[in-house]
């Protein structure tokens, strides 16, 4: 197994151009366990954290550009404000040690439905930038993910970054484990309302053969919110809403019986997960009234 | 016995270990291999290390049950760097060994009889190389349909069939039905006591079952087999119980003991896992046999195949009692499936049949307890052995008797509990304390912890944890209590003994004493015990523990809470005749009898005499050393028809009190405190205790709610540590814990073993509180968050 450390994003892209049957590494939280359990042996590997450029976020165009190695932790301690969907993904993530390796570009590139980043993103309309010594070119979020454990990406290509615009909204995301720690998702969920457009993101994690949006569920509460006016009232959201959204998303699911969980419990804990997270959700909405919207 | 020196030490083998010099018997004393752990400079055997030596790698069985057609090691033999390739035809000695009986395969003869049973070995020069060539090795499977389930092997597919022949005709009737030339039945213990058909007030039946736990130990199985000399071969093993160990080495390789030497690398916990082999043979054959080093070490999913588990069991209780909730009778079948090969599953039978009922006096008992084979993978000891299964049954029926009754159910255990002088159900009189309602009242009495409600959600005290689930929308709280008691080492008539040699003799001008067993330090904190005997036998600060090897006779197995009692046994007795020797020299010294001679503080002293000799007068250049096989006092055999007899040297008693919260539409659980009592006799090392009963505590909790080997058609659906769970700090609450000393006067200072109790009353109590948060019967451990939604 041969080894490549580019230090420059060109080098990176020249390299991946050059051997499309590199896998690149950044935390290695994914990469190495596969290598160890013999499920991966890669020709090349190569690993991306000594390209600066791939380790830092900024703002660009009012959306947040995250690097593709910026690691959960650095979500949790840096972007709560900007992101919180995606940290407290984050914060549901693996062991302290796992955080400080594990990256969201690597999330996205094993693209395994079971991510713990992806309902965040998935509600949150993010795009990831991907690139390759042809050019660069944004794919929204819900086209990255083609199947279990693919994605959009053509072999000489390597993930820049993650866009994200700041909320207008909460954000909320839940996730089923059987254990209280450091475990693989059973089902996740993330939601963010969006009331400067009037719109409401979804995702779903571990309830299909990829990270999937909610789409009914999404229409039917904006325009709930919409039609009652609660958007601008911010008034009480009925129970019976909270329930209808949670039947909803856990519509848009088709999990499977596995060793984690049955299908019918993943549906189960979606409607609820959902119901729930659109009730906190709601609950900040309404004391969050400094915002205008 | 002389031992060799072999040419040359592995890096990573045992070293001496010293310090910290202080602390004797009831002492905090603190490890001597603590700072190394710590700083994680202490060597495992996955970390042994020699300049030449090869990888060895397994080739295991895909299936749980076939034929071996034939097997072909060209492509493999072919490889370049591969120095051996291996199959049964080259292992020199008999072919199968086993602890109680001899029935497993060294390597797979003509049939596989259950997924990862080791068919071939390949010794290469690199780890890469070797798994590659193990990879081309060919092997042509006649695939069987495994049998897969304990009752159905025995051929009593239902409760009510359990005594029916023609059902076991039929169940049984197809080709390969029987595993093994005896059949598939174990064991079968019975145990009749009372009136054969009692008849009560009040009656509960019901039906448990518990999940197939695994010990989850974090150092793989590892080892380096070191070629001697003199034809022989120096093992450093991972291990629990090194001669019983050399006893099926020396079998397999056709060498005497004196040509097998064993020497105890670091184990990094072990919990019964390591009472079988692994990779012993396979290593030493490999090293024999190109005449290099050879290392094995298995990643972890190897681990969980190389490695015996904890018997799953389905056990159908009958508990019949008076109106004011007297227990009348007590009828239990109990089946423990014990996978491919033998192992220990009789002792696991023994223990779960007469510690089956629980800590309770009982008139009239009707127990029987079968093991059976299966083409699961093979099950023996683990940490409770036996017991921790038969808890969930015996313990749940208590709940569901005081509910019938409508008594509390502390009430109903406290108004059955055994005391001292209390007869068990095979006839023993308890003749020590047992302080079974005093440990529960105690529980009773500990405050409750409260509900913090400020209005702010800490997700760590939630059930989901930070996974944000619940800001406490369906949570409801409940409470359970449970006791339960375990035999202490070994049993039925088994002659169980250790052997110490305790050295004493001056060291850069201070006295100081060597203790040397080969009792398998594993994490429990025996090197420390040892260290703690010596210092207050022979008052002396400086200990050293010498490496655990073959070299001395026999400590017995870490097993079965026995080693503090067992070797600590044996070095308190060392040290007392080595104490005689140091006495006598000093009376020589003085000139005359002294009645009043000790050892404290580095002297011969006497009160009554003002004497204080310092030990370096003593001693001089002189070494004192004393050798001592210790033995508990013996046991009995039980009666093959009536379980009736002296069978058990010990018995402790733990009890817990689970308070746990339960997201009851998500079904997720989480455990808010526990708390245990527990009698220990007498605590050698206090903070040792409490981590005993910590750890106990935690693995009892695993399996109540998370930790199970997933079987499907006898193949293992979760061999890696992202689908077998074990709690985290997040799932394992803080404990209140109150320990009891109450001497068992037949036992070295009165102690009690500590490890297994409280792992076998733990689960329960949180299986109890669980029912009392939820109202749902719940009668199978672990409970799934399926379990709790219903879905």
């Amino acid at each position: 197994m041969d080894f490549l450390q580019p230090t420059t994003w060109a080098e990176a892209l020249e390299a991946k151009a050059a051997h499309p049957d590199a896998v690149a590494v950044a935390g290695g939280t994914d990469v190495m366990v596969g290598i160890n359990f013999g499920h991966l042996r890669p020709s090349l590997l190569m690993d991306l954290t000594r390209v600066e450029d791939l380790q830092e976020w900024s703002i660009e165009d009012g959306a947040v550009r995250l690097g593709a190695g910026v690691s959960y932790a650095r979500v949790i301690a840096e972007l709560g404000t900007q992101l919180p969907g995606l940290a407290m993904a984050s914060r549901t993530i693996g062991s302290p040690q796992i955080r400080n390796r594990g990256t969201v570009g690597g999330n996205l590139a094993t693209a395994s439905p079971a991510g713990d980043a992806h309902p965040a993103l998935l509600a949150a309309d993010a795009q990831v930038e991907v690139a390759s010594v042809r050019g660069s070119r944004r794919i929204p979020v819900p086209d990255f993910y083609t199947g279990v454990k693919r994605n959009a990406m053509d072999a000489d290509e390597l993930i820049t970054a993650v866009l994200v615009v700041p909320p207008s909204g909460p954000q909320q995301y839940s996730k089923i484990g059987t254990r209280n720690a450091m475990v693989i998702s059973v089902a996740a969920f993330g939601l963010a309302l969006h009331p400067d457009r009037r719109a409401v993101g979804t995702g779903i994690g571990s309830a299909a053969p990829t990270p999937r949006r909610a789409p009914a569920a999404e229409q039917f509460l904006a325009d709930e919110l919409t039609g009652t006016g609660l958007w601008e009232s911010r008034a009480e959201l009925p129970a019976a809403t909270a329930g209808r959204f949670g039947e909803l998303v856990a519509d848009a699911a088709s999990p499977i019986d596995d060793v984690r969980g049955s299908a019918r419990y993943r549906l189960h804990a979606l409607s609820v997960m959902a119901c729930r997270a659109l009730t906190w959700a709601w609950a900040d909405y309404r004391t969050d009234t400094g915002k205008e919207v | 016995m002389s031992t060799p020196t072999p040419t040359r030490t592995p890096t990573g083998a045992p070293e001496h270990l010293t310090g910290p010099g202080r602390g004797g018997v009831g002492d905090d004393a603190q490890r001597p291999d603590g700072v190394l752990k710590v700083r994680g400079e202490f060597a495992y055997g996955s970390d042994l290390w020699m300049e030449d030596m090869l990888w060895g790698v397994t080739v295991r069985s895909p299936h749980p049950y076939a034929r071996i057609r034939s097997i072909d090691i060209g492509a493999a033999l072919a490889t370049p760097g591969v120095r051996a390739v291996l199959t049964a035809d080259d292992v020199p000695g008999e072919k199968v060994y086993g602890l109680e009986l001899a029935d497993q395969p060294v390597l797979a003869l003509d049939v596989v009889r259950h997924q990862g049973e080791p068919v071939a070995l390949v010794a290469a020069d690199h780890p890469e190389t070797a798994r590659l060539a193990a990879s081309r090795i060919h092997v042509d499977y006649e695939v069987w349909e495994p049998i897969t389930d304990a009752r159905a092997a025995l051929g009593h597919p239902t409760w009510n069939q359990v005594h029916d022949s023609a059902a076991e005709v039929t169940e049984l009737s197809r080709e390969n039905a029987h595993l093994h030339p005896q059949g598939n039945l174990v064991r079968h213990l019975k145990i009749r006591t009372g009136d054969p058909a009692p008849t009560a007030d009040v009656v509960v039946v019901g039906e448990y079952e518990v999940g197939m736990q695994d010990q989850a130990f974090l150092g793989p199985e590892s080892g380096l087999a070191v070629p001697a000399e003199d034809g022989g071969v120096e093992l450093y093993v991972a291990t629990q119980w090194l001669h019983v160990d050399q006893r099926q080495i020396c079998s397999a390789l056709a060498l005497p003991p004196a040509k097998v030497r064993l020497t105890l690398a670091g184990v990094g916990g072990a919990f019964g896992g390591r009472e079988d082999l692994s990779m012993h043979v396979h290593a030493c054959l490999l090293a024999l046999h190109t005449g290099k080093p050879v290392k094995m070490s298995y990643n972890r999913e190897e681990s969980f195949f190389g490695h015996v588990h904890r018997h799953p069991a389905t056990m159908r209780y009958e508990h019949g009692a008076t109106h004011d909730g007297q227990l009348i009778y007590v009828k239990a079948s109990i089946y423990f499936d014990g996978g491919a090969y033998a192992s220990s599953t009789p002792a696991v039978v023994g223990n779960g049949g007469t510690m089956g009922i629980g800590p309770y006096v009982v008139p009239n008992v009707h127990v029987d307890c079968y093991g059976a084979y299966t083409n699961n993978p093979p099950c023996g000891a683990m940490r409770g052995f036996g017991s921790v299964q038969t808890a969930f049954g015996y313990e749940s029926q208590m709940d569901a008797l005081a509910a019938e009754l409508g008594m509390d159910p502390v009430e109903l255990r406290c108004r059955n509990a055994m005391e001292e002088g209390s007869p068990t159900p095979t006839g023993q009189v308890i003749d020590s304390p047992a302080p079974v309602a005093e440990l529960l009242r105690r529980l009773e009495a500990m405050p409750m912890p409260t509900r913090v409600d400020d209005g702010e959600v800490d997700l760590r005290d939630m059930p989901g944890g930070v996974s944000n689930t619940t800001h406490g929308e369906g949570v409801r709280r409940g409470v359970g209590y449970a006791v339960a008691y375990k035999n202490v080492a070994f049993s039925e008539g088994y002659d169980d003994y250790s052997t110490a040699r305790v050295r004493l003799e001056v060291v850069g001008g201070e006295a100081s004493a060597t203790v040397h067993t080969a009792a398998a330090e594993v994490g429990q904190g025996l090197v420390t015990v040892e260290q703690q005997i010596a210092r207050t036998e022979l008052g002396v600060k400086q200990v050293t523990v010498h490496p655990k090897d073959t070299a001395v006779g026999s400590a017995g197995s870490t097993s079965a809470s026995r080693q503090t009692y067992v070797t600590g046994g044996a070095v308190k007795a060392a040290c007392e005749k080595v104490r005689a020797q140091v006495l006598a020299r000093a009376e020589r010294l003085v000139g005359r009898t002294v009645p009043d001679l000790r050892l404290a503080g580095g002297a011969v002293v006497s009160d009554a005499e003002d004497i204080a000799v310092p030990l370096v007068d003593v001693l001089g250049d002189e070494a004192l050393e004393e050798t001592v096989e210790w033995h508990h006092r013996p046991t009995e055999a039980i009666d093959p028809e009536t379980g009736q007899g002296f069978a058990h040297v010990q018995y402790a008693f733990s009890a817990h009190r689970a308070v746990v919260d339960v997201d009851t539409e998500l079904g997720l659980v989480k455990v808010v405190e526990m708390a245990c009592t527990q009698d220990v006799g007498k605590a050698i090392n206090p903070q040792a205790v409490l981590g005993q009963i910590q750890g106990g505590t935690a693995q009892g909790l695993g399996l109540a709610v998370m930790e199970e080997i997933l079987l499907k058609d006898g193949k293992v659906r979760n061999p890696s540590f992202t689908d077998y769970l074990i709690p985290t700090i997040l799932d394992m609450p803080p404990m209140r814990i109150e320990v009891l000393e109450y001497a068992d006067p037949h036992a070295p200072y009165g102690l009690r073993g500590v490890g297994e109790a409280p792992n076998i009353s733990s689960g329960p109590a949180v299986l109890a509180a669980i029912r009392a948060a939820t109202g749902l019967p719940l009668t199978r451990v672990p409970v799934r968050p399926e379990h709790l939604t219903g879905l």
